[in-house]
């Protein structure tokens, strides 16, 4: 089967200390993958260290077999955690959207009929047509999160990263989400999602990654949402319930506080 | 009223002052939407101060003193960035390290030949009605440049402002448009050192953008209405400064000021009415 993602031996050192050593995955085409692991346990610097905007120590990452270069790395599409971007910048739905088409512009191109439509397409697939117009910092969290989806569909991204997509998003909002996810899994886009909702994972993902600082465990949720696995992972701040026939993870805060 | 308009224009120094300041106003406002929302702010007072020490060492060599200034502003664009990266030296502090060394290597300088100081002091606080042909020639062409690289690039540097890591993550070159905005900062700066001076460059650069920000939804309606309020700002300061008798610079950026406080009086008193639909700050939700 054709891989969408291979990462070999990838290694992020920042300040000397590894955030994440010696990564490794293989993703087939359509797959839909959840990252979990603590605070500072690596998962942003994952999601970048796949799309190489942090320098690698060491690695190797391929989309569809190929390496990134700037064609590439079209194809892959990225919505960063909400921390990361200035919500109160003057551009509306439509303009963080057309920004998806940037890549594949030429400089003294004006937005073909093409690019429009691409636009809109990825706009009404997340559902979000109707109000193009409205500037981005009035939107609710999880229609942002649309919003930045449906630019990584206008650029016709194969592979999706996002890194968490539900933080701080109403419940309903979240389903909402989840649900659009698996519409484009359905259409072949291969899905990376990093969040701290295990029993989300769980019930809605093929696969499931354990992460902090390096893969602990990554197969199907039943494989790796077992005890001593989720205990490795996140060590001392995560209690593991049995309740019924199921596993349930829940996070604590550490007792020292901090990312590592 | 019309005699009051046309009677300055009368005078070449008069109208080559006007052209310029307005051609500089605009060029900072296209840029100071960027120098406002990317919080360049302090990095562009930087590079103006910093082409002092050009200015004074062209000046005293007998070189041309703008691409002195170009030079300097540009080397110092460089070292912050250089400094900040892989120094211990976090990036205000290389600034303030890099603008106070080369603007006090200027003082020295200009100190040190007495009698060409009051020359230099136009640098300083900006002399527009000095300006001659051929400095507004230079000033065209640089403001051209500068507009037409916006123009060409304002896509990519629009995303790469708004949200660098996916700009470079999906193949847009961000570093390097990062490295063009401070180019054009620079040339934009040292092309505005003569109609407003190096202190007050920043306030043309920053106060039109900072009060279209006030009412502006998308980022292309804010660049148009900042490089009209700095026209604006500009006319009406130069006119002022002609009948009051005051120092234009200054005259021009007390207007865009007063322009800004303006507008900032009249959001807040539309709010209250409820008739403000506009605008960056949150508490307006249409749906
Ligand atoms: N730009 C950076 N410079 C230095 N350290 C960083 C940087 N980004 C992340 N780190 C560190 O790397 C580790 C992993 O961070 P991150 O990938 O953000 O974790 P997560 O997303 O799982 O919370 C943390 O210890 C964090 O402090
Ligand atoms: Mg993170």
């Amino acid at each position: 089967m054709e891989k969408a993602l291979e990462v070999r031996d990838l290694t992020v050192v920042y300040g000397g200390r590894a955030a994440l050593e010696g990564a490794e995955l293989e993703l087939p085409r359509g797959a839909m993958l959840g990252v979990v692991g603590p605070n500072g346990g690596g998962k942003s610097t994952l999601l970048k260290a796949v799309l190489g905007i942090v320098p690698l120590a060491r690695g190797e990452v391929r989309v569809l077999g190929r390496r990134l270069d700037r064609r590439s790395r079209r194809l892959v599409g990225y919505v960063p955690q909400r921390e990361d971007v200035d919500w109160d910048f003057p551009v509306s739905a439509f303009d963080v959207v057309m920004m998806g088409r940037v890549p594949s512009m030429g400089l003294l191109r004006r937005p073909s009929e093409r690019d429009r439509r691409l636009v809109w397409e990825a706009l009404e697939a997340v559902g979000m047509a109707g109000l193009a117009g409205k500037r981005i910092g009035e939107f609710s969290g999880g229609q942002q999160q649309r919003i930045f989806l449906a630019r990584a569909l206008a650029q016709e991204a194969e592979v999706l990263l996002l890194d968490e997509p539900v933080s701080g998003v109403d419940a309903p909002s979240q389903h909402e989400i989840f649900d659009l996810l698996h519409r484009l899994q359905e259409r072949g886009k291969t899905i990376v999602v990093t969040t701290h909702d295990l029993s989300c994972v769980a019930e809605r993902f093929d696969l499931a990654l354990l992460l902090n600082r390096r893969v602990i465990a990554c197969g199907p949720p039943a494989e790796v949402f077992v005890p001593e696995l989720l205990n490795e992972t996140y060590q001392s701040h995560l209690m593991i319930l049995r309740v019924g026939g199921r596993t349930v993870a829940v996070e604590t805060d550490r007792p020292g506080g901090g990312g590592g | 009223m019309v005699e009051h308009l046309l009677e300055p224009l009368g005078y070449g120094f008069m109208q080559r002052g006007l052209l310029a300041s307005v051609l500089v106003a605009m060029v900072c406002g296209a840029l100071g939407s960027f120098v406002v929302l990317k919080r360049l702010a302090f990095i562009g007072d930087a590079l103006a101060h910093a082409s002092f020490g050009g200015v004074a060492l062209a000046f005293v060599l007998g070189l041309n003193v703008y691409a002195g200034a170009f030079v300097f502003a540009l080397a110092t664009a460089l070292g912050i960035g250089a400094l900040s990266q892989h120094g211990k030296v976090r990036s205000d502090t290389a600034i303030g390290v890099l603008f106070s060394g080369t603007f006090a290597l200027g003082i020295v300088i200009i100190s040190s030949v007495e009698n060409y100081t009051t020359d230099l002091f136009g640098y300083l606080f900006g002399d527009v009605l000095s300006i001659t042909a051929r400095d507004l020639l230079a000033i065209s062409l640089a403001g051209t440049a500068v507009i037409v690289l916006l123009g060409l690039f304002y896509r990519q540097l629009l995303f790469v402002a708004f949200d660098p890591a996916v700009a470079a993550a999906s193949g847009v070159p961000a570093r390097a448009l990062e490295y063009l905005l401070l180019g054009l900062l620079g040339v934009t700066i040292v092309a505005a050192l003569q109609a407003v001076g190096i202190v007050l460059v920043v306030a043309l650069l920053v106060t039109p953008s900072a009060t279209a920000y006030l009412f502006c939804r998308r980022f292309h309606h804010m660049i148009l209405a900042s490089m009209g309020i700095g026209c604006l700002s500009a006319l009406v300061g130069i006119y002022l400064s002609y009948y009051l008798n005051v120092a234009s610079g200054a005259s021009i950026i007390l207007v865009s000021t007063a322009l800004f406080f303006v507008v900032l009086g009249g959001r807040a008193l539309l709010r209250r009415t409820g008739g403000w639909r506009s605008g960056p700050f949150r508490g307006y939700h249409s749906a």
